[in-house]
C-alpha cells in the first residue's frame, strides 16, 4: 500500500545558516497513528512545515499518498489537514466563519462547508460558541477550533503539532478520545507532543527526532520493550518502619505507606509480590514512577547527544 | 483544483474581504465620505467660485472627477495592504498557504476585494457629489474602464506593500510619503496647463496624472494628456505588478520560511 507520507533525504537549512533537518527518511503508513517526538528545536515543526508547505525544503523528496509535492503540491495538500502549534486564525472572525471559510479554500460548496462546520463544531463541543469571535475562546477551545478547521475538508492525513499543549487534563482526554475515533474511521494521524503519556496511549508507531535526524523509528511496543528497567511505586496497607525485604530487588522507602522498587527487564513482578507476601507486606496499589516512554525518550536523546550521529533504521513497525 | 473548486475558493476569499470592510464600515466607508464632502464644501462651494473657470468648467465640476479618483486610489490600496498584512500579522495567512488554492486565485481574491472597496467608496463619493454639482458623463466606456483599471493597479500595489511589510508602520509609509503627494500633484485640483513648461514635464512623470485626466476625460470630455497612452500605461503597470505579485507569492517572500 502507498504510504500516507513518505520522506526521503529531507534537508532544511534556514537563511540564518541553521541546519534544521540533516537528511531524514520517514514513512507513515495509511491508517497509522504516528508520533513524531523530539526535544525543542529537534526539527519536528520544520518537518511538519515542509509537509504542509509553510516551510520551503532545501532538498529531498516528500510524497503524500504517492503524490510528490514538487510535482503537484495542490493535489497533495487536498489530503492534508494541519493543526499548528500556534494559534493562526483571525482573532476577530466568528468561530463558525473560520471553519466554513477553510472549507471554501478547499473548494467545498457553501452548503457542504456549512454542514461540515456544524458537524465538527458539534463533535468538538464548540457549537454553542459558533457566533462568538474566536478571540473570546479559552485556550482549550482555540485548540479544538483548529482541529475542527483542519477536519472540515475531511483529509486523509491529519497532522497535529502539539495539539494538547496548555489544555487541562479533562479536555485533553476528551480530545484523545476524539482523535482515536477519527483514526478508527481511517484517517492517518501524525502527532507531535511533549506529553509522552499521550504518545504512548494513542500512537502505534513512533519516530524520535533529535538535532535534525531520526534517531529511532519503530512501533511504540517495540520501543517500550527496549526499556531495561522500570521503577514502580507501591502503596501498602500497613505502615512501614523500614524498606521491606525484597530478594534481588533495589528499592527505597518514600514514606511510611509507600516505597519504590526497580524491576529489571529479566526480573518478574510475580516474584517481587511473592517476596513481599512472604514478609507480610500487603500492597494496595502500584504505579510507574515515570511514564515509560518518557524514560526511553530521555535515555535515547541523551545517548544521541553524547554519541556521534547515526541514523537508526526502521524496525519492528506495525 | 478543478475550475469549479477554484471559483469557490476565489469567491470565498472575495466574500470574506467584502464582509471584512463592510463589517468595519465606520473605519472603511464613512471616513472617506466625510473627507470628500469637506473637500466639496471647501474647494467647491467656498473657494471654488473665487477661482473661476478651469478648462471651461466651474471649479467644483473640475475637481469632482479628481476627488472621486483620489478616493478610489486610496481605498483600493489601503484595503489590500491592511487586510493582507493583517492576515500575515495574525498568521491566518497560513490557512490559505496550507490549502490547495493556487497563488493566482489568492492574489485575484485580495485584489478584487480591494477593487470592490475602491469602487464602493468611489460610488459613495459620486453620489455625494450630486449634492454639490450636476455630473455629466461624456464617455461611459472610458470612465468605467479607467476607474476599474486604476483600482486594480493600486490594489496590486497594496498587495506588494503588504508582502514586504514587517510592521504596521511599514503599511503607512507608502500611502503617506508616496501615494498622497503623487495624488495631490496628479492634477486632482488643477490643470497642468497652468504650470510652467518645466513643471508640466515633471508632472508628466507622475502616473496618477494620467489616471485622473483620463477619468476627467470620461466625465467632462477634457484632458491634459493622451488618453490612449494613459490606457496603455495603466494596463502595462497592471500586468507588471500582477506578475511581480505572483512571483512574490510563488517564492513565498516573508510568507513561508
Amino acid at each position: 500500500m502507498t504510504p500516507a507520507l513518505s520522506i526521503r533525504n529531507l534537508h532544511k537549512v534556514y537563511d540564518s545558516g541553521f541546519v534544521a533537518l540533516k537528511g531524514i527518511d520517514l514513512d507513515v503508513q495509511q491508517g497509522d497513528f504516528f508520533a513524531l517526538l523530539g526535544p525543542n528545536g529537534a526539527g519536528k515543526s520544520t518537518t511538519i512545515g515542509v509537509i504542509c508547505s509553510l516551510v520551503k525544503k532545501t532538498s529531498g523528496d516528500v510524497s503524500i499518498f504517492g503524490t510528490d509535492i514538487d510535482k503537484d503540491f495542490s493535489l497533495a495538500k487536498k489530503d492534508i489537514g494541519v493543526v499548528p502549534q500556534e494559534f493562526n486564525f483571525n482573532q476577530f472572525e466568528k468561530v463558525f466563519d473560520i471553519v466554513r471559510t477553510q472549507g471554501g479554500y478547499f473548494g467545498l460548496s457553501s452548503k457542504l462547508a456549512e454542514q461540515r462546520a456544524e458537524k465538527y463544531l458539534k463533535k468538538l463541543r464548540l457549537w454553542d460558541k459558533r457566533n462568538q469571535p474566536s478571540r473570546t475562546l479559552s485556550g482549550g477551545m482555540k485548540r479544538r477550533l483548529m482541529i475542527a478547521r483542519a477536519l472540515v475538508h475531511e483529509p486523509k492525513l491529519l497532522i497535529l503539532d502539539e495539539p494538547t499543549a496548555g489544555v487541562d487534563i479533562e479536555i485533553r482526554r476528551s480530545m484523545w478520545q476524539f482523535l482515536k475515533e477519527i483514526n478508527a474511521s481511517g484517517t492517518t494521524i501524525i502527532l507531535t507532543t511533549h506529553y509522552l503519556e499521550e504518545a504512548e496511549s494513542l500512537c502505534r508507531n513512533v519516530a524520535i527526532i533529535d538535532r535534525g535526524l531520526i534517531v529511532q523509528n519503530t512501533s511504540t511496543k517495540s520501543l517500550l520493550r527496549q526499556l531495561n528497567k522500570e521503577v514502580f511505586i507501591l502503596d501498602t496497607q500497613e505502615a512501614l518502619a523500614e524498606l521491606p525485604h525484597m530478594e534481588g530487588y533495589q528499592g527505597q522507602l518514600i514514606d511510611n505507606h509507600s516505597f519504590e522498587v526497580e524491576v529489571e527487564k529479566h526480573q518478574s513482578i510475580n516474584a517481587l509480590f511473592a517476596s513481599l507476601s512472604l514478609h507480610g507486606v500487603h500492597v494496595v496499589s502500584m504505579r510507574n514512577k515515570t511514564n515509560r516512554l518518557e524514560e526511553l525518550f530521555v535515555s535515547l536523546v541523551e545517548s544521541h547527544s553524547a554519541a556521534p550521529v547515526v541514523q537508526i533504521s526502521q524496525e519492528g513497525k506495525q | 483544483m478543478n475550475p469549479q473548486e477554484q471559483w469557490i475558493a476565489f469567491s470565498t476569499i472575495l466574500v470574506k474581504e467584502i464582509r471584512r470592510f463592510t463589517r468595519i464600515w465606520l473605519q472603511t466607508l464613512l471616513p472617506p465620505a466625510i473627507t470628500i464632502v469637506l473637500y466639496f464644501v471647501i474647494f467647491g462651494t467656498l473657494i471654488g467660485p473665487r477661482i473661476g473657470k478651469m478648462s471651461g468648467f466651474s471649479y467644483i465640476e473640475f475637481v469632482v472627477p479628481g476627488l472621486i479618483m483620489m478616493s478610489v486610489i486610496t481605498n483600493s490600496y489601503s484595503n489590500v495592504v491592511s487586510s493582507f498584512f493583517g492576515t500575515k500579522f495574525q498568521r491566518s495567512v497560513e490557512e490559505l498557504l496550507v490549502s490547495p488554492v493556487p497563488n493566482y486565485i489568492i492574489l485575484l481574491g485580495y485584489v478584487i476585494g480591494g477593487v470592490c472597496r475602491g469602487l464602493m467608496v468611489g460610488l459613495i463619493v459620486t453620489l455625494l457629489s450630486l449634492f454639490f454639482t450636476d455630473l455629466q458623463v461624456s464617455h461611459i466606456p472610458v470612465t468605467v474602464a479607467i476607474v476599474f483599471l486604476t483600482a486594480v493597479l493600486f490594489a496590486l500595489a497594496g498587495f506588494i506593500n503588504a508582502v514586504f511589510a514587517n510592521s504596521f508602520d511599514d503599511i503607512s509609509i507608502i500611502p503617506t510619503f508616496v501615494l498622497t503627494p503623487l495624488t495631490y500633484l496628479g492634477g486632482v485640483f488643477y490643470s497642468i496647463n497652468m504650470l510652467p513648461e518645466f513643471w508640466q514635464g515633471v508632472s508628466k512623470a507622475n502616473p496618477i496624472l494620467y489616471m485622473v485626466n483620463t477619468f476627467r476625460y470620461g466625465l467632462l470630455g477634457i484632458t491634459d494628456i493622451n488618453v490612449a497612452w494613459a490606457f496603455s500605461m495603466v494596463i502595462g503597470f497592471c500586468v507588471a505588478l500582477f506578475i511581480f505579485s505572483l512571483y512574490l507569492l510563488d517564492r513565498g517572500n516573508k510568507l513561508r520560511n
